[in-house]
């Protein structure tokens, strides 16, 4: 089998599994993007002063959306790259079955992470449907935010998977989310431009690899998006997948070995 | 099993049935004994609870309030209120329904379903009415501490802008305590883990977003306004937001008679359900 083909049986055996819960994963996929739109950007933006320049002359909603999509696409990874794989490795033992047949932790670890892919895809072709509902996108670069928001989610995924193989519980995930996760989520330029952060925050801000994915989201589909910085920015997130791959490989063998 | 659960349950009461009740309620503090046996490896999964609505806090509160300023004073009986002394409030009454259903939703179900804590805890000298105190009364430790904690950051930041804010932290037990016996009472429906969606998916986060946590519910049409006041969270947010600010009068009033109606529904229905699950 080439490596391929083989990650492509992982991925398959998620699909099996899948299947029963796709239409409900796909309908909250369409309900929490409206809920927060609905909430935060039409609720909140009703008490943000119509002339404040922060959100780039764009109304809130409209500015929020496309922040949101990233957002999602980091805790969709972040999930998926937890609990299930943990399931996998020690609850299930998923892992040890597969690896008693001709695939290897690069089949598990390259499938994993084409699961990841799929599913963040497809949550994000909902999502941007439902910012079309709401009337945000404001260029036809809009649907290059799909392979974006699912690059956002294969650098997570990968790190993600990494740090999941190296541990012997469930606990750390807790901390992940709470210390790393969250924080990410509320500072990443999602809700507010990071203007609004003292400078040396902003900084730090600057460094994290949600803001990256952020700003190459909005600006795909505001049309606001620089092509110089945009490489940057994707350079980031393919270092970071890059290296998250790597290490996943390394960690998964050495955990499947002991 | 069968066999072993009704010989589980206490003997016969004493003709008091107030002595009944403290009796099932001290003896339920074994279980809260062996939770605290249980997390004190697992510390880290409620104490990094305390840090989600000190997140939101400084993130919206400070990121958001830094471009809102002050809320528009229409929707806060015309005072100069900041968006931050606003926010807190609301934050506070969301940390404490979280630590509550948290508990009482994720580790109920798991030690309903997998653990199968219950099935050997009834083979004590406790019944479902111990296991569902002492759960509820866990999980009120738990949402206290996230509770204090905000309550301690709100006052360093001089947050409490009235004599009013000393009633915060009973306000936010009582919320507590309904949102413990919510979660007690839904998590006996729930049958996979695939189930979670419902309760978090379709009524703690919506609630979280719409119950006037961000932004006064004035803003949105009269109909929708009168469906989010039929919530538990609006009701514990306007009650906490209240006495935070100093605003209280008869619809604080009818936020505690409501969220003390809504604690009595749940319980019972929790007392019900916890049995239908464990006696089979």
């Amino acid at each position: 089998m080439t490596v391929i083909a083989a990650s492509g049986r992982v991925w398959h055996r998620n699909w099996l599994v899948y299947r029963r819960l796709w239409h409900r994963s796909l309908a909250f996929g369409f309900l929490q993007p409206v809920l927060f739109l609905t909430a935060m950007g039409l609720g909140l933006g009703a008490i943000i002063p119509q002339d404040a320049d922060a959100f780039g002359g764009f109304e809130y909603v409209v500015w929020l959306g496309p922040g949101l999509l990233a957002a999602m696409a980091m805790q969709t990874a972040t999930f998926e790259s937890t609990y299930p794989i943990m399931n996998k490795i020690m609850w299930g033992r998923n892992y040890e079955a597969m690896l008693s047949t001709p695939l290897q932790i690069r089949n598990i670890v390259w499938g994993e992470l084409g699961w990841s892919a799929f599913r963040i895809g497809s949550l994000a072709v909902v999502f941007l449907v439902v910012l079309f509902l709401f009337g945000v996108p404001r260029s036809p670069m809009a649907v290059l935010a799909i392979p974006f928001t699912i690059l956002i989610g294969l650098a997570f995924s990968s790190c993600l998977i990494a740090f999941t193989a190296t541990q012997k519980n469930d606990v750390g995930f807790s901390a992940v989310f709470r210390f790393v996760i969250n924080p990410l989520f509320l500072f990443s330029g999602t809700f507010f431009p990071l203007t609004q952060l003292p400078d040396g925050l902003q900084l730090v801000a600057w460094a994290t690899p949600l803001f990256h994915g952020v700003e190459l989201v909005r600006g795909s589909i505001l049309g606001t998006l620089d092509p110089l910085a945009a490489v940057l920015h994707l350079a980031y997130l393919l270092t970071m997948f890059a290296i998250g791959t790597w290490l996943a490989e390394r960690t998964l063998t050495r955990r499947m070995a002991g | 099993m069968t066999s072993l659960a009704p010989a589980a349950q206490p003997a016969p009461a004493p003709a008091n049935p107030l002595a009944v009740a403290w009796a099932r309620l001290w003896r339920s503090r074994r279980l809260v004994e062996r939770n605290i046996l249980v997390y004190r490896h697992q510390w880290i999964i409620i104490f990094s609870g305390v840090f989600e609505p000190i997140f939101y806090l400084i993130a919206i509160g400070f990121g958001i309030g830094g471009i809102v300023g002050n809320v528009p004073p229409q929707f806060v009986e015309g005072r100069e209120i900041s968006y931050l002394a606003f926010a807190a409030p609301a934050l506070l009454a969301t940390a404490a329904m979280n630590g509550a259903v948290f508990e009482t939703i994720f580790n109920v179900f798991f030690k309903l379903n997998y653990a199968k804590t219950y099935d050997g805890v009834l083979a004590t000298p406790m019944g479902i009415t111990e296991i569902a105190l002492g759960e509820m009364l866990w999980a009120l430790f738990r949402a206290a501490l996230y509770a204090v904690a905000m309550f301690v950051i709100m006052l360093v930041l001089g947050l409490i802008l009235s004599p009013w804010g000393l009633l915060i932290i009973p306000a936010a037990l009582l919320v507590a305590a309904a949102f413990a016996a919510a979660g007690l009472a839904g998590t006996s429906y729930l049958r996979t883990v695939n189930d979670f969606d419902v309760p978090m998916g379709l009524i703690v986060m919506p609630m979280f977003l719409f119950s006037g946590t961000f932004f006064p519910i004035e803003v949105y049409p009269e109909p929708v306004q009168w469906l989010v006041q039929l919530t538990p969270l609006y009701h514990a947010i306007n009650l906490i937001r209240g006495l935070s600010l100093g605003m209280v009068g008869l619809p604080q009033l009818w936020d505690f008679i409501y969220l003390v109606a809504f604690f009595a529904i749940c319980l019972t229905l929790a007392m019900r359900q916890m049995e239908k699950r464990l006696i089979k």
